[in-house]
């Protein structure tokens, strides 16, 4: 309990409380996953930054008490990118959703992942625009429902991770809401990580998504979405045939590469020299 | 007639529906969602007549309509705020292409920070684009509005943007008729305006061009776009025969005697027309069209009834100048003998307009002295 304390009282505007999310929504889990990593991580609360873009997701920026800035949509990771260049010591943790980061910011997503700079990337992955009510994003799997695909979408989905990996991210994981211990281990790790980090966090939006597509509640969607997990090392040791349709969780990939902001800062020291 | 409760999103929709397009590529936003949804669910149903694409930015959506409408498709998207902000770029590039895309704007205040309410500095800052601008007041003339604007805009060869406030009309419930497809048929065909793209032709659009030849082509948008409120009139003509009801570029009610008026558009403008029995002597006129600028109707207007101040309600601000509608109207009547003294409420933000607002607006110009600007926030 105490610590529940510590952690609201640090790190949470609790005069911005209660906040706008619907009953049963995972935004709520990941944040606090977020809150406890950073925790752990030991920084200093006025050297980390909190971006978030639009979405139900990135309203989280407005309740942590970090430097907090709450940008437009998609463009998270490109204000992000200008604050680290500026002021690189900081230690940034970029908030998005799935439409937001991967449909109208995919662009930004995909050319931070290619100059590999230090942003800490948390996408709140619900498979839905739920902010909007409901329209399908490019990580609704094909055939589920959104009011933009009522039959069902055509559309396939990104594997953001492999995304990631095509445009040159150097770390990658992707934990769940219904894990919430195992998703805070990965945003420290991600954190920890020199270069840009990609966290993909599934969480449960049972209004916007839930109930249209008959998934249950919040309850429900958090035990199936535990069900069709599979941790990285277990996948290992599985057959092929039988991660059908599984979820992997932890970290996917993981390797060291020149960072973006240091290789400029050291570029500018040796050209004065 | 067959009238359904619909809030005025739902109206764009069946509107698009009736009128028959091939193409609707969007992308959501608040408070523009519903119109996406509403022809969303219509498409589901089989019965949208065309495709419906929802694309991933609102950049890739006006591009999608760019692309159709070249190909001689009849298209339709709609937006708001941030996401019409994003547009800008393919905004310019639609009307110098003389495409006839019709595009819903509904108001809502552009950040930063983020706020909701129905600023109209959204649409506004494309005032400059080559799109008409047609502001509406009520569901019925959303929708009605819809169903011209596809007529104005394949006659012109420009594109329209009709816009009206957000949640105060796209979210509120109304009455409205809503004719039957074959009615609206006999208003508006097929689309027959010509393709610039065609299988089989070797064409390239768009290429790099002198300055003169640049003027030329702009020269002829102003002049066609000159002709909209005349085009306007005619297609009220028609439209007044089959569906039993007109609209007029600057509508305006204005008593006998009355030496001061409101200048408004928009839900302001069902406000206002709510409040003039309450206020004595005052008349209202509520511009639809904005681009073209009606000005010579304006200056003939305001010089008929001896108009000595107009109050206009700017739910705008154009940042070191004042409220939009205001400047425009000052430029309209510059050089008019004897022209009306021009006063500004400002209620940009999207804040809304109250009776005692407007009472004290119209109580604050004695004879002698200049009001100018004043703040919707500090007459309440
Ligand atoms: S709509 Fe979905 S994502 Fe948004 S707050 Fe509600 S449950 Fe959460």
């Amino acid at each position: 309990m105490a610590l529940i304390e510590h952690l609201t009282q640090e790190y949470l505007r609790t005069k911005k409380l209660p906040h706008i999310w619907c009953p049963g929504c995972g935004n709520g889990i990941v944040t606090a996953a977020l809150i406890r990593a950073i925790e752990r991580t030991g920084y200093d609360q006025r050297d980390v930054v909190i971006v978030s873009g639009i979405g139900c997701s990135s309203r989280a920026a407005g309740y942590l008490n970090f430097n907090t800035l709450h940008t437009t949509h998609g463009r998270a990771l490109a204000f992000a990118t200008g604050l680290k260049m500026a002021r690189p010591e900081l230690k940034l943790f970029v908030i998005m959703g799935d439409g937001d980061c991967s449909a109208i910011g995919g662009n930004h997503f995909i050319h931070a992942a290619r100059r590999n700079i230090d942003l800490n990337a948390v996408i709140i992955n619900n498979h839905i625009y739920g902010m909007t009510g409901g329209q399908h994003s490019p990580l609704t799997p094909t055939g589920m429902k959104a009011t933009t695909a009522p039959r069902g979408t055509l559309e396939r989905p990104f594997d953001l991770l492999v995304l990631a990996r095509g445009a040159g991210a150097t770390f990658a994981a992707r934990g769940i809401a219904a894990q919430p211990r195992q998703l805070e281990q990965l945003i420290v790790r991600g954190a920890t990580h020199k270069g840009f980090s990609v966290v993909e966090a599934l969480s449960p939006c049972p209004i916007a998504y839930g109930r249209r597509n008959k998934l249950g509640g919040a309850v429900e969607m958090l035990r199936s979405m535990k069900d069709s997990s599979i941790s990285v090392e277990r996948a290992a040791e599985t057959e092929d045939a039988e991660l059908k349709d599984k979820t992997i969780t932890g970290v996917i990939y993981s390797f060291d590469a020149p960072e973006y902001a240091e290789e400029y800062y050291r570029s500018i020291s040796d050209n004065k020299g | 007639m067959p009238f359904e409760l619909i809030s005025g999103s739902q109206a764009v929709a069946i509107a698009v529906q009736r009128v028959g397009v091939d193409l609707v590529a969007a992308y959501p936003i608040t408070p523009q969602t519903a119109i996406v949804e509403t022809l969303a669910s219509i498409d589901a149903k089989g019965e949208l007549g065309g495709e419906f694409v929802s694309v991933e930015s609102e950049y890739a959506a006006l591009a999608f309509c760019k692309g159709a409408a070249a190909a001689g498709a009849r298209v339709f998207t709609a937006t708001s705020s941030h996401g019409l902000a994003y547009m800008h770029e393919m905004i310019h590039w639609c009307s110098g292409a003389r495409l006839p895309i019709v595009m819903v704007n509904v108001n809502r205040a552009i950040g930063a920070p983020w706020c909701l309410d129905p600023d109209q500095g959204d649409s506004l800052s494309q005032r400059d684009t080559g799109w008409l601008q047609i502001y509406c007041s009520s569901a019925q003339e959303v929708f009605d509005t819809v169903l011209q604007a596809f007529a104005l805009s394949e006659e012109l060869l420009l594109p329209s943007m009709v816009i009206y406030d957000g949640f105060y009309i796209s979210h509120t419930y109304e009455a409205v008729d809503v004719p039957e497809k074959q009615i609206v048929r006999r208003f508006i065909g097929p689309p027959v305006f010509p393709a610039q793209v065609k299988p089989g032709s070797l064409g390239n659009l768009h290429g790099l061009t002198t300055s003169e030849t640049q003027l030329g082509l702009i020269r002829r948008r102003h002049e066609d776009m000159l002709r909209a409120p005349a085009l306007f009139d005619q297609i009220n003509d028609r439209f007044a025969q089959i569906f039993g009801r007109r609209y007029k570029v600057i509508d305006s009610v204005i008593p006998p005697g009355s030496k001061t008026v409101i200048l408004t558009v928009g839900a302001t403008a069902e406000t206002v027309r709510w409040c003039l029995p309450k206020l004595k002597d005052i008349g209202l006129i509520q511009l639809r069209m904005f681009r073209p600028f009606p000005a010579e109707r304006l200056g003939s207007l305001l010089k008929a009834h001896e108009v000595e101040r107009v109050v206009v309600i700017d739910r705008n601000c154009s940042v070191g100048m004042g409220g939009i509608f205001a400047q425009e109207l000052r430029a309209a009547i510059y050089g008019m003998t004897n022209p009306p003294a021009v006063d500004d409420l400002i209620l940009a933000g999207g804040v809304d307009l109250t009776v005692k607002m407007l009472e004290n607006m119209l109580d604050s110009r004695s004879a002698e002295s200049r009001v100018g600007q004043k703040w919707g926030t500090d007459l309440q």
